[in-house]
């Protein structure tokens, strides 16, 4: 019943996609591919700090992951594109399975470590290895737009398509996930640990199935991310990366997947608009390429001043449950003080 | 009186239709280069009647910026002068400079913005080889002019997939085969280790270095990767290994990387630096400014004194050169702030070689133009030796000539030499002197 609910959901938004981005010119589709990409990996980090609990600063190191094992199946095996895709999140699945396993066992700050050493050292594995990952200037993906569109279909909306397409089915699984037993476990190992395992439920297990989803959202999305680009190449996937979805996660409003949405809007967006204007403005360039820096810095600090709760928060909290679709409605809990207080144990 | 206001009407309607034979002449021959009365229209992407907008991405910020950061700069305070004196064809050169922080994900993300967004006309001076290699294809799908990138990759000689890339310094092969000359030439039975950025870059000038200097000389082979500014590792095997002469295919920072750890491990051998990452005042600066990271005081010159490079623009050290004159001049009235080094240099020269290639390309040209202005060839002008430009060549300068660092100046310590990027190639000396540089600093078209 709730899939069929979220299926239509997502079905209209996607005809709405499709019109907007035939709207668009071919530099905002190719933008809104770069927001669709962030979206499936700012969703899976949402659904896993703000649903599960657990917090990762390393899931650029998962994008990373999906990035290139998409990369190696397109270049060595040529792939059909949905095969590469479901490649990416897979194998980032596995990863995610296998670091899950450790971060059953972690909390708080140690966990926070842990996925932070993920996201220092393995993007340093594609210069270890340049033979198989291309070293520094990393691997090239490319992929065709498909013969039946026609050769004049601009290749930035066959892009857009994709993602978003990619982006909704993602979304379409995760509220669906939320809204299961699964989802509500994960709220109640959230909020206690010790009565949800009191309760029956198997704590670790659940911990680790967290890590895999949103591990392979995190791959999916670097797997678009690389197919938007053109490009997988450690400089991407730095600390800077697992910061920003962090940070996006934590703008957009914790543990809503409108809220993810938001976020990579932010994400996308800003530094672009503001290099534009600091330019226009007859800021050097020196001086205008440090303007965006600055800018999300005060973007955050202002959203955490005013809306505590993200973006999606303040919404909900001016528009009231007006704006609870069943995408926004799923997660009506705002996090913030339900799942910090773990320290180690 | 009636009559002769019918003549003059007469005679009004004859020369009106002349007049009109004559601007429908000279407006069919408009698309020709060679009619100068013809109106200038907006011929392609990017063009209109008074402006060419051209883009390019750059390491603004990042490990590369040091130094590089001028280039784009310099480029831009060249347009502004041709800008000021006429423009190319009365149509003035816009350059949108973004920052890719030399990560080649970036540079998609704004080569995309320069494209599709900007609508520029070429993408100019592109620089890094990591960087670049990440837009070539989707330039060259998208049929953007993509004209002397900022690297000496061979990768960008590709005239049968990549038509519309060209290099422009001298590559990296080539270079690497000069510098390895002189090396077997003038440090016969010495030890010689290596230090390179591992990859094209790096690869390209080494593969030119094999091929003069014999293998067994060779004794240690060390690359870094730009992401990891601790070198010591490398440093020390060079140490151990006993080598003589260190030779080097790295960024600026890295070069300054490489001789104070070296100073720290008291390893002092000869160095020999490629040009790109040799230019002594960015270097001094560099050497200063590390030093004094790690709590020492090093006077910058000094340090560099005595590195062999080689040199494919004249040396800034040569006042009486036509081109250091016509760089000064522009320097001093457009780009104070800068220091007159070689990266300005290289952003200028650059810049007057994209003026030529635009004069070739005619008075209302388009994209397809341009490409084929350079496959005619360029006539040689700022650099030292011919450009290889034609249509199965896109590799730029031909040849450079050997120098040492001396009191923060490049000295000439020999003739300038050419050769091909083949590993037979012969290396031959080239005595034709270089051009002088226009009296109006505007080259003719």
């Amino acid at each position: 019943m709730t899939l069929a609910r979220h299926v239509a959901a997502a079905l209209v938004v996607a005809a709405i996609l499709v019109l907007v981005s035939i709207q668009l010119s071919s530099y905002r589709d190719y933008q809104m591919a770069e927001v669709a990409a962030y979206v499936v990996a700012v969703a899976g980090l949402t659904v896993l700090i703000g649903l599960s609990g657990q917090i990762s600063i390393g899931h650029g190191a998962f994008m990373a992951i999906g990035g290139y094992a998409s990369a190696l199946v397109l270049l060595h095996l040529g792939w059909p594109l949905e095969a590469v895709l479901a490649v990416g999140a897979v194998v980032a699945a596995l990863a995610g399975a296998v670091f899950g396993v450790a971060a059953a066992r972690l909390r708080g700050p140690y966990l926070a470590g842990a996925t932070l050493m993920l996201a220092v050292a393995l993007p340093t594995i594609a210069n270890q290895y340049p033979k198989q990952f291309g070293g520094d200037q990393g691997l090239s993906v490319s992929i065709t737009t498909p013969a039946f569109l026609g050769a004049t279909f601009p290749p930035t909306r066959w892009l857009a398509w994709v993602t978003c397409a990619a982006a909704l089915i993602a979304l379409i699984l995760l509220a669906n996930l939320s809204r299961s037993r699964v989802g509500r476990s994960w709220r109640a190992v959230r909020d206690d640990e010790v009565a949800a395992a009191l309760s029956g439920l198997n704590v670790a297990r659940l911990q680790i199935l967290a890590f895999v989803v949103s591990a392979a959202c995190a791959g999916l999305g670097g797997a678009l991310l690389a197919v938007v680009t053109g490009i997988v190449a450690p400089g991407a996937y730095t600390l800077t990366l697992s910061i920003a979805l962090l940070t996006a996660a934590v703008l957009g409003g914790l543990g809503t997947l409108p809220g993810a949405l938001w976020g990579s809007l932010v994400l996308v967006l800003v530094p672009t608009y503001l290099t534009n204007v600091g330019t226009s403005r007859g800021l050097s360039s020196a001086a205008s390429s440090s303007v965006p820096i600055a800018a999300y810095g005060v973007i955050l600090i202002l959203v955490m001043l005013a809306f505590p709760a993200g973006i999606q928060g303040g919404l909900r909290r001016f528009f009231g449950p007006a704006t609870a679709t069943p995408l926004t409605a799923l997660f009506r809990r705002t996090p913030g003080s339900e799942h910090q207080e773990e320290g180690p144990s | 009186m009636k009559r002769s206001h019918r003549v003059n009407a007469v005679a009004l309607a004859g020369f009106t239709a002349v007049a009109m034979v004559v601007a429908a002449c000279s407006s069919g021959g408009g698309s020709k280069p060679s009619s100068s009365s013809s109106a200038l229209t907006a011929s392609a992407p990017g063009i209109t009647s008074s402006q060419i907008l051209i883009g390019t991405h750059q390491p603004l910020t990042g490990v590369a910026a040091p130094g590089y950061d001028e280039i784009a700069a310099a480029s831009n305070a060249y347009f502004q002068y041709v800008n000021a004196h006429g423009g190319v064809y009365g149509r003035k050169i816009a350059y949108k400079i973004l920052n890719d922080q030399y990560d080649p994900t970036i540079t998609s993300t704004v080569v995309h913005q320069l494209v599709l967004q900007d609508n520029v006309f070429a993408v100019f001076d592109g620089l890094g080889t990591p960087t670049h290699l990440a837009v070539v294809k989707y330039l060259n799908s998208s049929k953007i002019p993509d004209v002397f990138v900022a690297s000496g990759c061979e990768c960008w000689n590709d005239t049968g997939t990549e038509p519309y890339t060209t290099g422009w310094q001298i590559d990296y092969v080539r270079e690497g085969k000069i510098l390895g000359n002189y090396i077997k030439q003038h440090f016969a039975g010495k030890k010689i280790g290596y230090f390179y950025q591992d990859d094209e870059f790096g690869m390209d000038g080494v593969k030119g270095l094999d091929d003069e200097i014999p293998k067994s000389q060779v004794v240690a082979r060390q690359s870094y990767n730009p992401a990891v500014t601790n070198v010591a590792p490398q440093v020390t095997a060079l140490k151990a290994a006993g080598a003589q002469v260190v030779v080097s295919f790295s960024v600026p920072a890295f070069t300054a990387l490489l001789k104070l750890t070296s100073l720290k491990l008291s390893f002092s051998p000869q160095l020999a630096v490629s040009n790109v990452g040799s230019d002594p005042i960015t270097l001094a600066g560099l050497l200063e400014a590390y030093a004094k990271q790690g709590g020492a005081t090093v006077a910058g010159n000094q340090l560099t004194q005595g590195i062999i490079t080689d040199g494919y623009l004249p040396s800034l050290g040569d006042s009486g050169n036509s081109w250091i004159q016509l760089f000064t001049k522009i320097h001093s009235q457009y780009l104070p702030k800068l220091p007159l080094d070689g990266n300005v240099a290289y952003g200028m020269a650059v810049g007057y070689t994209f003026v030529q290639a635009m004069l070739k390309a005619g008075r209302n040209p388009t994209r397809q133009d341009l490409v084929d202005a350079i496959n005619k060839g360029l006539p040689q002008g700022v650099s030292v030796a011919p450009y290889a430009y034609s249509a199965t060549n896109h590799n730029g300068v031909t040849g450079a000539y050997m120098a040492v660092i001396k009191n923060g100046v490049l000295v000439a310590t020999g003739p300038t030499q050419v050769t091909d990027t083949s590993s037979t190639g012969a290396i031959t000396t080239d005595n034709a002197a270089q051009p002088t540089a226009p009296a109006s600093g505007i080259p003719s078209p």
